[in-house]
């Protein structure tokens, strides 16, 4: 609090106004809390033109940051609520060129919520895993720093390579059982479980980083307290660390949730991108993860002037409805981000708390 | 069999378990190389590593491939993909280039310009920024800025000039790199940032003791210090550029051209193009062609070796980094 005592007299100085707790230092920087109100004055009379014109391009790239966004949202909201009609919502698609007659995309958001139901039930359980073996056990210690390391390789890869890898691993006939095979035992490859297994990969990175976060964020003396109980190394794993950083893990998830649901490549590789739900063979449930489908991005992608479609109008109104799904996913990671705060499962409270 | 599963594991199990869990992503890596270099063998086979420089018309020869049929004699595996290959290289080092500057300035903006207030809302656009779809860009792209381009900064005297060569329309390299620098701009933020707040106070405080304004401050200590992370944050952008497959389709324009800059800069930057990564998802309903297979399958390996590539720099760029204890 010595900062707010001192303000007029650190202003008075000629350059020195700007010194003491600017910066944010660390906590400063989502909180616009009261005790920083501080403003600082300082004349930039004495500042060089270089600098001066620094100064102006470093608010120039900061306001025209949130002019293209607000540009973005409001054009895409403004096309959006132009175009989207109800029934679009709900009612199948069809291939006819006129498009009073070729329905909604009722498929494409069913298939989109499929297919991250699936990537993320896929990535989320080993991304976790990884995790917990990567910052608890850890041994051999090269090996751990293989795979967190490899864990950024897939997450720097792109994800037309991992469609097209998906669909050399998944065309091998042992992989016939998840998606159409021909007469001739030639494998499809091309199917919502094959789709949301390479999807597993676009978000298991998030996951795996979003839980190594929280582990280590966790104290020593938490684990200890739990051994010194007599617990086991994986009954404290379960019972104490998971609960603590499941909040970590819920923030993961909704991340790769949003990558997985404006993924285009890996659905228009990997789906097979048919306007409708395509069911393959006859078990109730498995008929649909084996067919094919189309997802909201390859909806738009088909539809946009450089598909076949062209059909902006609904193209506008699919992309509408993609970036709501994707902000309300990003509004999800905040909200978990500050309730995991308010009930001190954050790593530090957690150890002071009980 | 269940019984056995509720009851509690015994250490050694579980740590072999979530073990074998995790190496199963490093068969993930290793599976991936193998796989797509097996297929594609035929073209590094048919035209050795040639195939990367320039030669005849990429399209045609690509055309011819996918005219071919199921058993397609040696020369149609004929490819010279140079145009591609300048196209990624183009579209990449440029957005990297200008979202570097952009957004080393607008990381400054955040962390010592912007009121408090500003800085509120500044944050959760940049994430929202990032998590905006790559075909949502691309279809702004197409519907808004190419139309744009075509019809107002394109002139009569422009088409002529290359109309035997190739046709502009307004799907550019432009809009190609405008709209990838918006995309990649987000990612290098979030990580300048970081390493700017990592940045020990006292160096900063430091220099302003000397008598130095805040933007000298900040541009020759913290942005000094944070070097490795913009390096970092370059490559991690370069890697996702390399990859923009969709959006890059919708607005490049999707012709086999290799933009010529003696052509001046204004017709080299309003010239069409098409990236390998694009060249993918577009010739992907031509898979069942071996040819057309192996020479996709090549490209995807050149772009796996990149990014490959790039995450081992981006990696060792970030050492650096360790010492304040930034994880990026």
């Amino acid at each position: 609090m010595a900062v707010t005592q001192h303000p007029r007299t650190l202003d008075d100085l000629p350059h020195g106004g700007f010194g003491v707790g600017t910066g944010g230092g660390q906590g400063g920087r989502s909180s616009g809390a009261a005790g920083r109100k501080r403003r600082r004055h300082e004349s930039m009379s004495t500042w060089r033109w270089g600098d001066r014109i620094a100064y102006v391009l470093c608010w120039a790239a900061g306001l025209s940051l949130c002019l293209i966004a607000v540009a973005i949202v409001g054009y895409m909201a403004v096309k959006g609520v132009q175009y989207l009609k109800p029934e679009l919502l709900w009612s199948h698609p069809s291939g006819e060129v006129d498009q009073s007659k070729s329905g909604g995309f009722l498929d494409p958001i069913l298939g989109t919520i499929l297919l991250t139901i699936i990537g993320i039930a896929i990535a989320t359980p080993i991304a976790v895993a990884a995790a917990i073996w990567v910052v608890e056990y850890g041994r051999p210690a090269p090996l751990a720093r293989a795979v967190e390391s490899g864990i950024e390789v897939v997450a720097g890869t792109p994800d037309i390579v991992l469609a097209i890898f998906g669909l050399a691993l998944f065309q091998h006939g042992l992989f016939g059982w998840m998606s159409f095979t021909a007469e001739g035992g030639a494998v499809f490859g091309r199917s919502f479980l094959t789709a949301g297994a390479m999807m597993s990969l676009i978000a298991l990175p998030m996951v795996f980083g979003a839980t190594r976060e929280g582990l280590q964020s966790i104290p020593r003396h938490v684990r200890e307290a739990s051994y010194g109980l007599g617990k086991t190394k994986i009954a404290t794993i379960r019972r104490v660390l998971l609960p603590a950083v499941r909040p970590n893990i819920s923030t993961g998830a909704a991340l790769g949730m949003g990558r997985i649901a404006g993924d285009t490549a890996i659905v228009v590789i990997l789906l097979g991108a048919t306007l409708r739900l395509e069911s393959e063979g006859s078990i109730p449930g498995l008929d649909v993860l084996k067919g094919t489908g189309s997802t909201l991005t390859s909806y738009v992608y088909n539809n946009s002037p450089a598909g076949e479609g062209a059909a902006p109008e609904k193209a506008y109104a699919a992309a509408f409805v993609l970036l709501l799904l994707v902000v309300a996913l990003n509004f999800a990671v905040d909200l978990i981000a500050r309730r995991g705060a308010k009930t001190g499962l954050e790593g530090t409270r957690l150890g002071a708390g009980r | 069999m269940l019984t056995r599963l509720r009851q509690p594991w015994s250490d050694r199990r579980a740590e072999l378990t979530l073990g074998a869990l995790a190496c199963a992503v490093l068969l993930v890596i290793v599976l991936m190389v193998v796989f797509v270099a097996n297929e594609a063998w035929p073209t590094f086979k048919h035209n050795g590593l040639s195939w990367l420089g320039p030669g005849g018309n990429v399209d045609e020869q690509i055309n011819n491939m996918v005219n071919s049929g199921a058993n397609a004699p040696a020369e149609d595996y004929h490819v010279r993909a140079w145009p591609l290959v300048w196209g990624t290289i183009l579209t990449t080092g440029m957005a990297v280039v200008f979202g570097l500057i952009f957004s080393v300035l607008a990381a400054i903006f955040i962390v010592e310009f912007a009121p408090d207030r500003l800085r509120s809302v500044i944050v959760p656009v940049v994430r929202l920024l990032a998590a905006v779809p790559s075909v949502i860009y691309g279809l702004i792209g197409i519907l808004v800025l190419v139309p744009f381009v075509g019809n107002h900064i394109i002139n009569q005297g422009d088409k002529e000039s290359v109309q035997f060569i190739v046709q502009l329309t307004g799907a550019s390299l432009l809009v190609s790199v405008v709209i990838l620098t918006i995309m990649i701009v987000p990612i290098m933020i979030a990580i300048i940032v970081d390493a700017l707040y990592a940045v020990p106070r006292g160096w900063k405080e430091g220099a302003v003791a000397l008598g130095v304004n805040r933007w000298r401050a900040m541009w020759t200590v913290s942005v000094r210090a944070a070097r490795p992370a913009i390096i970092a944050a370059s490559v991690l952008a370069c890697a996702r550029a390399l990859g923009e497959a969709i959006m890059l389709s919708m607005v490049s324009g999707s012709v086999g051209f290799a933009p010529n800059p003696f052509d001046g800069p204004r017709l080299f930057l309003l010239e069409p193009l098409r990236p390998l990564a694009s060249t993918i998802v577009e010739d992907s309903e031509a898979l069942q062609t071996p040819a057309v297979r192996s020479m996709v399958y090549a490209f995807a390996l050149l772009l796996l070796f990149s990014s490959l590539f790039l995450s081992l720099a981006g990696f060792l760029a970030k050492q650096p980094m360790k010492k304040y204890g930034v994880r990026i």
